[in-house]
């Protein structure tokens, strides 16, 4: 009985690491999250010769320091799971910088298989590799790939699964690093070698190494055994000044140096330039695609393609999930008896999860043109375009996606928006962009403002939208800049980022991405929002009428001498039913509050709605003025009923537009913000720093407003 | 010999050897684990529109960084390795 083989692909971003994935395993793969970390988890099963291997994908990383999470998970999980085989997938058309991860899994000692992916690419570039010199000068099997054509898949596997059979041992590969370093090395290693025991099956080398690069991880695995620490750390402190004051550098970078060098001595063996390519047709795209002028305004282009595409295609689709939900709403209805069972299975829970699944097309699509941009090289672009401006206010130039995303045109999602941050690795640039998403126009907040634009502002809509739009940005920028100055103030991480070269995307990659995102999104409507909405329902529903109040009312309505008047009474008694709700009395008690605003407890109470999803702020209102049941998308009846209503004006109703775009995130973003950043905590800060933010835009509007005579 | 500039003031096209990458901390970790290190040839591609950041080519692959990073190295123009 053979055991099965665990095979880890390590390799740079960009290197087409997840071809190789998706090549090796098909549709067998698990997605999830490392423990506590935004980081994600893949892994999947091959097939070799009747046997399976299970694939595990790394992290995308340059290197394997303690820095960044991604390169944190991808060693922690090479030292505490000790994979069989580690297969490094390196792109042979940038072979010098994708060695530079190779040599470290070397000196880590793994063992190694190397995928020489993406020689189609390199022998356009002209390059000539010579796989079977750079398999003898490094002494671990090369082979040589191109993922995206399935083209060497099966030699990759046999090579990985005759590797595993060996059984090999871990034998770290010893690099010079300049005498003074080695000496400095060696001292260090010789403590450590008396410890040994303590330290697993690392080399004492490779701890030494990491002692003096300053790799804070290993030396507080170093400080949990104080005698060690006691005699380590001085020497490592001694032996890193005396390399600093000798070598006018830091022994990290020194180490670094000689580890290119290293490489570069290899790679001048095994690497043949035919002709030297100075501009190729990727630099060229760029001197169009990144141009002064042409580079914005294609940049622009793209964007609203995006969003015209997204809701071009997802319209039908999401029309056909609406009328499933509302079948299903609708089957159930029939089936039950009335009460509060049908009440909580129709509205609660078939209209709460309803809502949030009916945008699944739309957001799949969204995640479809996400992927396009990211599998082209094109993403980087963005962020290399837009990153002098969002720098600005502390943002990153990735962060304009998610920003877009999240309704920056618009009509999008913040749902989505917050996922897209996942591109950013500086983590106090991706928290201020994670809260600022919500300050976007989103899809369900368009009914709001078409509502109360069609009522008050009839004779200027498109100019209304657009100015709302420009308020938006401005809020959501001034709200990240205040961010970064007072909460999240810090250095700005490095930028230094690589711009990979474009290439078009293959539809296994974007469907397989779609998918798994689409699927997240998903599986997150059928377990957390099914409970909050479930919450909102009991909120808004109970306590009903009193016994004697609901008869006297049954008793008017079976009275009516007409159906219209039958109807109109249905809709006063629901009004009543409302506003001795839990949500009817907390509009009510509100009111204290939100006078100044000049709110009172109807729109008090679609508020405290709209948190479950805002476009239920238009249907709500509806009840509240008796109107029964508004459908957000036709609401004129609704909008000539307030511009009628005594105590409405434009100024209290540009108020309140103000404080919807604002104030706290709906329920499914909030659970997003909680599961992107991965604490309750920025989920709840954002609930606070939204509202209080409208609280204080709409009473500066509504007050302002009134001082200058327009209410 | 050419005299010694940082990498914001190379103009588009021009070619350069890097000398001295002069920060540590994570800035200079990421450039040197990115093959930004002394001995390095680069070409700059070009710059964003509003002049920030550069692109630079180095090791047959294209970088970006911000032009305060760009302070950080000084470079040799037009020289060879």
């Amino acid at each position: 009985m053979s055991r099965q083989y665990t095979i880890a692909l390590a390799g740079n971003p960009n290197a087409g690491k997840t071809s190789v994935f998706n090549a090796l395993t098909g549709a067998r793969q698990h997605v999830g999250n490392y423990p506590g970390v935004t980081v994600e988890y893949k892994e999947g099963l091959a097939q070799h010769q009747g046997r399976t291997v299970q694939v595990v994908d790394l992290p995308g990383t340059y290197s394997l320091t303690a820095y960044s999470p991604e390169e944190l998970v991808a060693r922690n999980y090479l030292i505490g799971r000790r994979p069989d085989v580690v297969v490094d997938v390196v792109d042979a058309s940038n072979l010098e910088r994708n060695l530079y991860l190779a040599v470290q899994l070397m000196e880590l000692g793994v063992p190694l298989v190397i995928c020489l992916n993406m020689v189609d690419v390199a022998k356009t570039r002209g390059l000539k590799i010579d796989a079977d010199k750079l398999s003898r000068l490094f002494g671990v099997p090369v082979v040589s790939t191109v993922a995206r054509q399935n083209q060497g898949m099966s030699e990759l596997l046999a090579a990985a699964v005759e590797l595993a059979e060996s059984k090999p041992e871990w034998h770290p590969l010893n690099i010079s690093y300049g005498s003074d370093v080695d000496q400095g090395v060696a001292e260090v290693a010789d403590i450590l070698q008396g410890a040994q025991e303590r330290h697993g099956l690392l080399s004492a080398r490779w701890l030494a190494v990491k002692c003096l690069e300053g790799d804070q991880e290993v030396i507080e695995r170093v400080r949990e055994t104080p005698e060690l620490a006691e005699k380590l750390l001085p020497v490592c402190g001694r032996v890193a000044g005396h390399i600093r004051s000798t070598m006018d550098d830091d022994p990290d970078s020194i180490i670094a140096d000689y580890r290119y060098g290293y490489i570069t001595g290899i790679t001048r063996q095994v690497v043949s330039s035919e002709r030297e390519v100075r501009m190729d047709l990727s630099d060229k795209l760029d001197q169009v695609l990144t141009h002064r002028l042409m580079g914005p305004i294609f940049l622009f282009a793209v964007l609203y393609g995006i969003y015209n595409f997204v809701f071009w295609a997802s319209e039908v689709p999401v029309v056909w999930f609406e009328q499933f939900f509302g079948w299903l709403g609708g089957a159930v209805e029939g089936t039950l008896p009335p009460g509060v069972l049908r009440s909580l299975i129709v509205s609660g829970i078939i209209g709460g999860v309803g809502g949030v699944l009916g945008f699944a097309p739309l957001i799949a699509f969204m995640f479809f043109a996400i992927a396009i941009m990211e599998d082209s090289g094109y993403m980087a672009r963005v962020a290399y375009i837009m990153d002098r401006v969002l720098r600005i206010f502390g943002l990153h130039g990735n962060s304009v996606m998610a920003l877009m995303v999240g309704g920056g045109l618009s009509g999008g999602c913040a749902v989505p928006g917050v996922m897209a941050t996942r591109t950013l690795k500086d983590p106090k640039a991706r928290l201020a962009t994670i809260l600022t998403v919500p300050f976007m126009n989103c899809g369900a907040k368009l009914p709001v403002y078409s509502l109360l634009i069609a009522a008050f502002f009839a004779h200027r809509q498109a100019e209304m939208l657009f100015l709302l739009t420009l308020i938006s940005w401005g809020l959501g920028l001034g709200a990240a800049k205040l961010l970064r100055v007072t909460l999240l103030r810090g250095e700005q991480a490095p930028f230094v980022m690589e711009l990979p070269p474009y290439r078009a995307p293959t539809m296994k990659g974007l469907v397989i991405h779609t998918w798994e995102r689409t699927w997240q999104y998903a599986k997150k409507a059928g377990t957390m929002i099914l409970g909050v909405s479930v919450l909102m329902w009991a909120a808004m529903s109970f306590p009903g009428l009193p016994q004697e109040q609901d008869a006297a009312w049954q008793k008017r309505i079976d009275a009516a001498p007409s159906a219209e008047a039958r109807l109109e009474l249905k809709s006063n008694r629901a009004q009543d039913e409302l506003a001795g709700t839990i949500a009817g009395r907390a509009g009510r008690s509100l009111t204290v509050l939100t006078d100044p605003l000049g709110f009172d407890w109807r729109a008090n109470v679609a508020l405290v709605g709209g948190f479950a999803a805002k476009e239920v702020i238009v249907s709500t209102l509806g009840v509240a003025y008796s109107l029964g049941e508004v459908d957000p998308e036709h609401s004129q009846s609704l909008s000539k009923r307030l511009a009628a209503e005594k105590g409405w004006n434009p100024l209290k109703a540009f108020a309140l537009i103000i404080f919807v775009m604002v104030y706290a995130p709906c329920l499914a973003t909030v659970v997003m913000i909680r599961k992107e950043t991965g604490t309750w905590r920025w989920a709840l800060f954002s609930v606070g720093y939204n509202t209080l933010i409208a609280y204080l835009l709409a009473l500066a509007v509504f007050q302002g407003g009134r001082a200058l005579g327009l209410g | 010999m050419t005299p010694e500039v940082t990498l914001r003031q190379l103009k588009p096209g021009q070619r350069a050897v890097v000398k001295k990458v002069g920060t540590g901390g994570e800035l200079g970790r990421r450039m040197r684990e990115m093959g930004l290190l002394p001995g390095t040839e680069i070409q700059v591609i070009g710059r964003a529109p509003l002049k920030d950041p550069v692109e630079i080519k180095l090791r047959g692959y294209n970088l970006t960084l911000r032009n305060n990073e760009a302070d950080f190295i000084t470079v040799e123009i037009g020289g060879e390795a």
